[in-house]
């Protein structure tokens, strides 16, 4: 049994593939489907092929609507969201040997919370920053501190998840002050449900943004798949091994903070997936990261669709943020992941 | 020819670590580089295979500055073994092996025939080979240890480093340990601690005493008397022991049964 090579297999890796898209359709047609209208599999097909492929089947104009703008891209978005942070959490747990480390604990995500909201209260920047620009100077900000905090108190790996939670107590501290002093009644309320994750104003021009950024992010990690590998025993055995430490991290870091940065900004902070998903990835398919990476994709978008399904169902007549969702889920199967996997002293 | 250094300088935190040292190191020998704690011989060590950079002189792998050498180019050539380097993740013996091959693969490459001849001679060298598959926070100090040297093994060096390989082990894993690099064929620079050790497993021994260079030859010529009591403040005779190696006794001021 060997993890961190994936052999000439390639009916494996056909019949993996082909799992991992039915999980997935599976998860966006329950998505599409499931909610405050339940609408028939028959007539969410139609309006997919409407939507998609304009082939002009008879859907009621409401049901149109609620699939094909609503529902769908809101499912996609999920997808991509979930697979973003996901991928952030295997990659920075790789760089950094810790296995606590993602994008939420480290404060890249309350960098951005920041960022994002400078632009959207404070008006920095005004048109031509946007959103997505604000939200990925805060995170890059966020790494930036925690690096050099981290690397100040000495860089070892559990120095850089204080200086996270240090730095993520700053952002989150600045954050809250610009939103309480700043901000009016609505833009507050529109705020808190954003920090908390909100996949209700997602439209199809956010997937043309996340979508290239995700995918260009996957295919960045699945370059340095082999490098990561190579961290497992400390970045002196990976220079030692012939890979360029200095460039992969910093590849790799800016592509965590690109994929984060552009997520929040449009969906706002959700965590507990970059930590949990990558540890069941690593579960199912062993640690090493040429199919681990794709794991946590897939894994992280499926997750995140049903956890966006749950956050419609699980109160009538409401809508609960993402983040609460992913945590009620995310605490009690990190739990088991932590039992399953304690070693015998 | 191989690696050897030309007044080589490097610092940190605005001390000067090793200082100004030149060695040079003989083909297909063992080096054992000695000194007390903090003398600079892990960052001597680290300079050797580029993992730093030199301040000032030069270091050459057969008469070429290894700054201008590629990274994988290098870890093609010269392997590196850390004192009790281990991981968080639930690797197999064969994992950590297998990452030797990391150098001689491209990114997308497939696992071939001959990285999996490469990985399962180095087992086999270290006299692993029934441990394949074995997880890898099952094995004891010595065992790690030893499959750390696969790794380097399948790296298919020609230079290997090993800091501290015998650090924290039971004497019976130090003597096989060090027996092990002995046989291994390959240039070795290795760093230890024990003077009795060093003089019977190195050819050569080079003296690191506050990053200078204070002496270097063979175990012979450079472990005196004068020296360790100079170099490491503690005095000492030197006796043949009874296999005709030489021993170093340590002379302290209590009577043999002494109770204090």
């Amino acid at each position: 049994m060997s993890h961190l090579v994936i052999g000439p297999n390639w009916p494996a890796r056909i019949a993996l593939a082909g799992l991992s898209l039915v999980a997935l359709v599976f998860a966006i047609t329950l998505a599409v489907t499931v909610g405050e209208m339940p609408i028939p599999l028959s007539v969410a097909f139609r309006a997919l092929g409407n939507g998609l492929f304009d082939l002009g089947y008879p859907v009621s104009a409401i049901q149109q609507g609620v699939i094909f703008e609503y529902r769908l891209s809101r499912a996609l978005m999920a997808a991509l969201c979930g697979g973003a942070l996901a991928l952030s959490g295997a990659i920075l747990q790789a760089l950094l040997r810790n296995p606590l480390a993602e994008p939420y604990i480290l404060g890249v995500s309350a960098g951005a919370s920041t960022g994002a909201v400078c632009v959207m209260i404070l008006g920095f920047g005004g048109a031509t920053l946007g959103l997505s620009g604000g939200a990925f100077l805060g995170s890059v900000a966020a790494l930036v501190m925690v690096g050099l905090l981290a690397a100040g108190a000495g860089g070892a790996s559990d120095r850089v998840i204080l200086a996270g939670v240090a730095g993520s107590q700053l952002f989150n501290a600045a954050t809250a002050t610009i939103v309480t002093t700043m901000a009016s009644a609505e833009q507050a309320r529109g705020v808190m449900f954003w920090l908390l994750g909100n996949f209700g104003g997602v439209r199809w021009s956010d997937l043309w943004v996340a979508a290239p950024v995700a995918l260009l992010g996957f295919l960045v990690c699945m370059v340095h798949a082999k490098a990561l590998d190579a961290f497992a025993f400390g970045a002196d055995a990976a220079a030692s091994l012939g890979i360029h430490v200095t460039r992969v991290r910093l590849v790799l870091l800016a592509t965590t903070a690109l994929l984060t940065a552009t997520m929040v900004a449009i969906v706002g902070t959700v965590g507990f997936v970059g930590l949990v998903i990558p540890h069941a990835a690593r579960f199912l398919v062993g640690p090493g990261h040429a199919r681990l990476l794709p794991a946590c994709l897939i894994i992280g978008a499926v997750f995140m669709i049903l956890a966006d399904v749950l956050s419609r169902i699980l109160v009538p007549q409401q809508i609960l943020p993402i983040g609460i969702v992913t945590a009620l889920v995310g605490a009690p199967a990190f739990a088991l992941i932590l039992y399953r996997a304690r070693r015998p002293a | 020819m191989t690696l050897a250094t030309h007044d080589v300088r490097w610092g940190a935190g605005g001390k000067l670590i090793v200082d100004g040292v030149s060695l040079n190191v003989e083909p297909n020998r063992v080096l054992g580089l000695i000194g007390p704690n903090g003398s600079g011989k892990s960052s001597l060590l680290r300079l050797l295979c580029r993992l730093r950079k030199v301040a000032s002189g030069v270091v050459t792998l057969d008469g070429q500055d290894i700054a201008g050498v590629g990274r994988r180019d290098l870890a093609r050539r010269l392997a590196f073994v850390e004192q009790q380097a281990t991981t968080e993740i639930a690797l197999t013996v064969c994992d950590v092996v297998r990452l030797g091959r990391t150098p001689h693969r491209a990114a997308f490459a497939s696992w071939s025939a001959e990285d999996e001849r490469a990985v399962d001679a180095a087992l086999e060298r270290v006299g692993l080979s029934e441990r394949h598959d074995q997880p890898w926070h099952t094995l004891s100090g010595g065992e790690r240890q030893r499959v750390h040297i696969a790794r380097a093994l399948a790296q298919a060096p020609r230079e290997l480093i090993l800091d501290e390989p015998t650090n924290h082990l039971d004497i019976q894993h130090q003597l096989s340990i060090l027996g092990l690099v002995r046989r291994l064929g390959v240039t070795c620079i290795v760093a230890l601690h024990d003077l009795n050790l060093a003089s019977l497993f190195c050819d050569r021994i080079g003296v690191l005493s506050a990053g200078r260079l204070v002496a270097a030859g063979l175990p012979e010529e450079v472990l005196t008397p004068a020296l360790i009591s100079e170099v490491f403040g503690v005095e000492v005779t030197i006796r043949l022991g009874a296999n005709g190696h030489r021993h170093i006794d340590y002379l302290v001021d209590h009577e043999p049964g002494e109770r204090p």
